[in-house]
């Protein structure tokens, strides 16, 4: 194997943040997939859990100030992004103290402050949005980069095409990351892809579109370090076209994955999980050792159990709350 | 023969007996079958089309996330010989769609002279309860009652939501079928046999003396507890369900705030230019003389859905607030 340039580029902290972020995303989505269960959590939960090398290696190269507009499959991202796991878990259990007050509950997770501006009800709703962001940056004559990610299925959406011929005409500095997972909900990306790749789609209006292994952090983080410097140069879009398969079915304690075989998942779950290709990978390099990596662990497992139990305690909203926020002034 | 069917299966059972009555029935949405596209067996279809697959191949089709263009084309099939049935999943995503229903599927019959019609049904699931935030709860009926060319249908029980469907399907015009996602799983007798409903034909749910009570959807429900409450205080009020909010049966309504002199209308939409103000507005313009108390709205408050379960709970209007417009109505009332 080639050592990726960016990846000994890192310094072993740099590795150990990436590691911290990807671990979080996995244990957030694993303890909310068991809240879950018990029927602790109410409404419409999508894990991310399998596609955290794309957050992660993403976000890993932008900085606090830079925007992205998520998905409804958003924690990860929100994860990536640096927004807090308590105040995301009181905001899933749609308690007072949540990151948006118990108003917007998992699939509208958002934290302004941190550049995430929201995971999205609405298949491609984020991905103009984000094209505001960055004409937003462009104009006010900051050196902002914006992220759009969307799913394979939303990147069918008008809103997507139109986004993408926005940006390349008005060069803006966007990334769009689409998600390639292999689904949406139940239909296979085979089925409802026309064409090939979705990186097609970019290069039709003249933006420069690749390919990315959404299972390797690396490579990720290869390609966003390139568009991001596109982006900040002003230079305009990119799109990346990551693939990585989620581990979850679409939607919590809706689908039992009957479009799937059992052994592609194990499969999945055995030869292509970010997080063991991680960790093989460093560990051979010797840049971090597993000690450290465990350290991660404990302190990750620790604080997301804190955040459920703090979620689980929490008070309701107020009900006076119902009607607040609907307009700044009144 | 009747027999006990959930709301949802009495959807499904309507699109399988038109489907095989007519084979220009096409049905379509995003994972009506489930799982094209995979190795593994059929997925999860969404909603009521499980199974439909198996007995009409060629009659149902999963789309891909491209509503603009899949209700779209619905309209043009639909100008051209077909029967369309385009599911929507919730209501909400008809934003990103909404020309193709509000300026082509309303539009075109008017805009040709009477020369094409649009013979297809958008189902669209709606309301609250769900925890499903406010992207995906809304009760948008007003909005597309208020569009001439399009027929809105609201059915609250698995019989009506059956019958209606048929009605919808047959019917020669657009359709934008409601179907409240906390009814589907309420059940009620549903013959087996197909039948239709016709639109602009409200239901008497309860026959009553003193107060009219008009509801809508899974307020229904909510209207028949509250005229139970109110039965036991000695108030007898007739509740009825439009079924339609377009046509809406004006002469039901009219007939019964006569008899009863007091109108309460319960709407889970928010109330600005809404159904329950539309109803208001008509029965004060057109019963004015019947009136003996002030006409009543209960519905969903001016703002978005909320997620938080606390908050959802005192969102959308229920017995509670119903029977207080009630009395409200009856204690403010001049003499007969
Ligand atoms: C405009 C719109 N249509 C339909 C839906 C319903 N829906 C929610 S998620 C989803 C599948 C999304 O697939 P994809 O974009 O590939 O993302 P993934 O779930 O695979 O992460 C669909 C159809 C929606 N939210 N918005």
């Amino acid at each position: 194997m080639t050592m990726n340039s960016l990846a000994t580029a890192l310094t072993p902290d740099g590795l150990i943040e990436i590691y911290r972020v990807m671990r979080t995303i996995r244990e957030f989505e694993d303890r909310v997939h068991v809240e879950f269960t018990g029927r602790d959590i109410p409404g419409a939960v999508h894990l991310y859990a399998g596609q955290e090398a794309v957050a992660a290696g993403v976000c890993s190269v932008l900085s606090d100030d830079d925007y992205i507009a998520s998905t409804h499959r958003g924690h990860g991202h929100a994860v990536a992004k640096g927004c807090d796991v308590t105040g995301m878990m009181l905001e899933l259990y749609g308690k007072a103290g949540g990151l948006c007050g118990g108003k917007g509950g998992s699939m509208h997770i958002a934290d302004f402050d941190r550049g995430m501006l929201g995971a999205n009800g609405v298949a491609a709703g984020g991905v103009p949005l984000a094209a505001g962001a960055a004409l937003s940056a462009k104009v006010r004559g900051t050196d902002q980069v914006s992220v759009a990610f969307v799913g394979d299925g939303g990147a069918n959406q008008g809103a997507f095409a139109e986004s993408l011929t926005l940006a390349a005409v008005w060069q803006l500095p966007v990334v769009f990351v689409v998600e390639d997972n292999g689904f949406a909900q139940a239909t296979g990306t085979r089925f409802h892809l026309a064409g090939k790749r979705v990186a097609l789609r970019g290069e039709a209006v003249g933006i420069p579109s690749q390919v990315v292994d959404g299972y390797d952090v690396f490579a990720v983080r290869d390609a966003a370090v390139e568009a991001v410097e596109r982006a900040r140069s002003g230079d305009g879009p990119t799109l990346l076209e990551c693939k990585a398969d989620r581990f979850y079915g679409h939607m919590e304690g809706w689908d039992q994955q009957a479009y799937r075989l059992t052994s592609e998942i194990d499969e999945l779950r055995s030869a292509r999980d970010c997080l063991v290709l991680f960790t093989e990978r460093v560990l051979a390099e010797g840049s971090v050792t597993a000690d450290e990596l465990a350290g991660v662990d404990a302190t990750v497992r620790a604080r997301v159990a804190a955040a459920v139990e703090e979620a689980r305690s929490a008070k309701d909203p107020d009900i006076s709350e119902l009607l607040t926020d609907v307009y700044v002034s009144y | 023969m009747a027999r006990i069917l959930s709301y949802l299966d009495a959807i499904g059972e309507a699109l399988a007996q038109e489907m095989r009555r007519d084979p220009a029935v096409v049905v379509f949405g995003e994972d009506n079958i489930g799982g094209t596209g995979t190795d593994g067996k059929l997925g999860n279809a969404w909603g009521p089309t499980k199974g439909l697959n198996e007995m009409f191949p060629d009659q149902i089709f999963d789309a891909p996330i491209t509503e603009a263009a899949f209700v779209g084309a619905a309209v043009g099939a639909a100008a051209t010989g077909l029967r369309p049935v385009a599911d929507l999943l919730f209501v909400d995503f008809a934003g990103v769609c909404f020309d193709q229903i509000l300026n082509q599927a309303a539009k075109l019959r008017y805009m040709v002279g009477g020369k094409a019609s649009v013979p297809l049904v958008l189902r669209a699931m709606w309301g609250a309860g769900m925890r499903r935030g406010a992207q995906h709860s809304q009760a948008l009926y007003p909005i597309f009652t208020h569009i001439p060319g399009l027929k809105v249908v609201v059915p609250s029980t698995p019989a009506d939501a059956k019958g209606l469907m048929t009605t919808a399907i047959r019917d020669n015009d657009p359709v934008v079928f409601f179907e409240h996602k906390m009814l589907y799983f309420s059940r009620g007798v549903v013959p087996e046999e197909s039948y239709e409903i016709p639109f602009g034909q409200a239901r008497t749910v309860r026959e009553g003396t003193d107060c009219t009570i008009v509801a809508i959807g899974r307020m229904v429900g909510e209207a028949e507890v509250a005229a139970e409450q109110l039965a036991m205080d000695g108030m007898s009020c007739e509740v009825i369900d439009p079924r339609t909010v377009s046509p809406l049966d004006t002469e039901s309504i009219y007939a019964s705030v006569r008899r009863t002199g007091r109108l309460v209308v319960v709407d889970e939409s928010n109330p600005r230019c809404s159904v329950a103000s539309d109803i208001a507005s008509l029965v004060a313009q057109n019963t004015f003389d019947s009136l003996r108390g002030p006409v009543q709205m209960v519905t969903s408050p001016h703002a978005p859905t909320p997620f938080s379960p606390a908050l959802e709970d005192a969102y959308a209007p229920n017995s509670g607030q119903i029977v207080s417009a009630v009395q409200r109505t009856v204690r403010s009332a001049v003499p007969a």
